[in-house]
């Protein structure tokens, strides 16, 4: 469970984001949707502790992401926007170092490493160094490496950007299979039917702002569109207005 | 502390598996410093050939025929070796390349110089071999310092005053000292050494902080439920092994080249075997820690890779400025100087390559401020490696 409370960020002179609130519950996927500069990114940096935010506050499974941070984290799968691995080490090692970093016991690392190898499909490649690796390939050791440590809350920023769509598709299916074990996934993207397509709960940010949020059959109907393209449109145009 | 230890065991297998990271650390360092050097002392030694306070062996033929011209010859640091049995093989001995130089008295020597003929005694050399031109104008030199000398006595001896004979008296004045020109060396050692430990971590100080950010693995890395402490301990602690095994094989490596070199030619004999060469390694040790985290928080401050690496090059160079100022001004070791690191440590390395009793207090400041200057910027590097901007 993530909620965001009235977080405010700035860089210098840059706003970015300007009091973003919003909850992701459990067994649910959330999706933020937004243009490239919206804040999406900033937020969810935020939520995995690398930022402070100026005002407002942020808590992961209640765990506050300033004060407790150390707790936060434990309870996050984070995967960054242009992840990348270690070049000279095996997809399996790059996975082994964040088990062991995030404290698996050293006798379950090896066991562990290998289910979630065959859970995203790996194994063809899992004993080469990364090094050369597609996008594709580097994408799911990152996305591998972020889930090993089995949290609760998975936090993807942009993951599907420039995947094909194989990977495309059994990425969706794993943050289904999230989903239906209960975790609370939280993704951004600036793709809508992607959005669309999977999310439970859509919070639509522009500007650093939330737009509009809810269920998409809600957001649908608040904005008057039938179309999410059209919702989104005519959301980030309330908050320009605004 | 399983932190701690995941992420130096990481770090050690990343970098061992980069060629850059190896061939800085393994090659580079200890290569270079001791190519240099030989390369320097070298040069030195071919300036130094005809320098009159290093010894030179003259054979000579006759030796028995002149006892007292064989006695001033050794009073001028000539070394009297038996050269070829006949005569006659004395020039085939130096055409060949046997000897550079071969004096020849003749039986006749003492008979002449008794009956006040001028003596005849023969120098054999090749002057078109630099070497045997050398040999042979110290030999030269020699014999006619024994002309003057003698011509003195039989004058003094006539009842007029010798210096009759030296109407203008011809004073040059060598400034250079052969200690002056070691102690340059020497200087130039202990920088290669301090070289080859900063090399040797330089690659895994970059990345630390340069280097995952520029790979994108520093915001996951971030992300994880562990302080960033433990990461950057872990991380300079890895530098710190490659620059010791970099440091390792450089004194190695000097310790063999000083077998091969002619230094004795220079009059230098460095006590450099291997009890010193464990000494540097101890002494320089508590440098490793202040150079890695010289190095990583230097980098932290970098944007990127290739910047990291410009300013580290500035920091390659750093070291050297206090050892090249106390060479400049030949300052000798003072309780003051220890507290300055890299410094502290050219200074007791002198003293330990000179075999001069080694001052205790200096090597305990010296192992002392160096460590708690090294314990400082790692606490350093650690704050900062908390803030934001280490993102980028």
């Amino acid at each position: 469970m993530i909620r965001v409370n009235g977080i405010h960020k700035s860089f210098g002179a840059v706003h970015a984001v300007r009091g973003v609130s919003f909850d992701a519950p459990d067994g649910k996927i959330t999706g933020l949707l937004g243009p490239n500069g919206a804040g999406k990114s900033t937020t969810l940096r935020v939520l995995y502790t690398v930022l402070k935010p100026d005002e407002g506050s942020a808590s992961i499974d209640g765990a506050d992401v300033v004060t407790d941070s150390l707790a936060a984290r434990k309870n996050i799968g984070a995967l960054p926007h242009g992840a990348g691995l270690y070049p000279h080490l095996t997809a399996r090692e790059n996975i082994a170092y964040y088990a062991n970093l995030c404290g698996i016991d050293k006798a379950e690392v090896g066991d562990r490493v290998s289910s979630i190898i065959q859970l995203l499909e790996i194994e063809e490649f899992a004993d080469r160094r990364t090094k050369g690796f597609s996008h594709g390939q580097r994408t799911k050791v990152s996305l591998a490496r972020a889930l090993v440590h089995d949290p609760q809350n998975v936090i993807l920023d942009e993951t599907t950007n420039g995947l094909n769509v194989m990977a495309t598709r059994s990425l969706r299916r794993l943050i289904l299979k999230l989903k239906d074990t209960g975790r609370c996934v939280l993704f951004s993207s600036h793709v809508m039917q992607e959005v669309a397509a999977l999310c439970d709960d859509i919070c639509i940010i522009a500007n650093g702002q939330v737009a509009i949020d809810g269920p998409l059959e809600s957001i649908r109907e608040r904005t008057g569109q039938e179309d999410l393209e059209e919702a989104f449109v005519s959301a980030i145009r309330m908050v320009g207005e605004a | 502390m399983h932190t701690f230890l995941t992420v130096f065991f990481k770090e050690i297998l990343d970098n061992i598996r980069d060629r850059r990271t190896l061939a800085s650390a393994l090659i580079m360092g200890p290569i270079f410093g001791p190519v240099m050097f030989a390369f320097v002392i070298n040069l030195s030694i071919d300036r130094a050939l005809d320098d009159a306070e290093s010894i030179m062996e003259l054979p000579v033929v006759g030796r028995e025929h002149a006892p007292n011209l064989i006695r001033f010859l050794e009073s001028r640091n000539i070394d009297i070796v038996d050269g070829p049995a006949e005569i006659d093989d004395a020039a085939e001995a130096v055409k060949s390349g046997v000897h550079d130089v071969v004096l020849v008295i003749p039986e006749s020597f003492g008979e002449q110089l008794a009956d006040t003929i001028p003596a005849r005694v023969e120098l054999y050399s090749d002057e078109a071999n630099s070497q045997g031109e050398k040999e042979a104008r110290r030999a030269r030199n020699a014999l006619s310092a024994y002309n003057r000398q003698l011509a003195a006595i039989r004058l003094s001896a006539r009842g007029v005053n010798p210096l009759l004979m030296r109407p203008i008296n011809i004073d040059v004045v060598d400034v250079s000292t052969p200690s002056g020109r070691s102690a340059m060396l020497l200087g130039m050692m202990s920088y290669f050494f301090i070289f080859a430990l900063l090399m040797g971590g330089m690659y895994l100080a970059i990345d630390t902080t340069a280097g995952e950010r520029e790979r994108g693995s520093l915001e996951p890395l971030l992300s994880l439920p562990v302080t960033r402490g433990q990461l950057i301990l872990g991380k300079i602690m890895a530098a710190c092994v490659f620059m010791a095994a970099s440091l390792m094989l450089s004194l190695m490596s000097f310790y063999v080249v000083l077998k091969f070199m002619p230094l004795e030619q220079l009059g230098m004999t460095p006590n450099f075997g291997l009890p010193v060469v464990a000494g540097a390694f101890f002494l320089l040790l508590p440098f490793i820690l202040l150079g890695a985290s010289l190095m990583t928080l230097v980098a932290s401050f970098t944007k990127s890779y290739k910047e990291a690496q410009t300013w580290l090059s500035v920091v390659l160079i750093a070291p050297t400025l206090p050892i090249l100022i106390v060479s400049i001004l030949t300052l000798r070791p003072k309780l003051e100087f220890m507290f300055i690191p890299s410094l502290s440590q050219h200074l007791i390395l002198v003293d330990m390559v000179k075999n001069e009793p080694l001052n205790g207090l200096h090597v305990a400041i010296s192992v002392l401020s160096t460590l708690v200057f090294g314990v400082i910027l790692t606490w350093v590097c650690a704050r900062l490696y908390r803030r934001e901007g280490l993102l980028g």
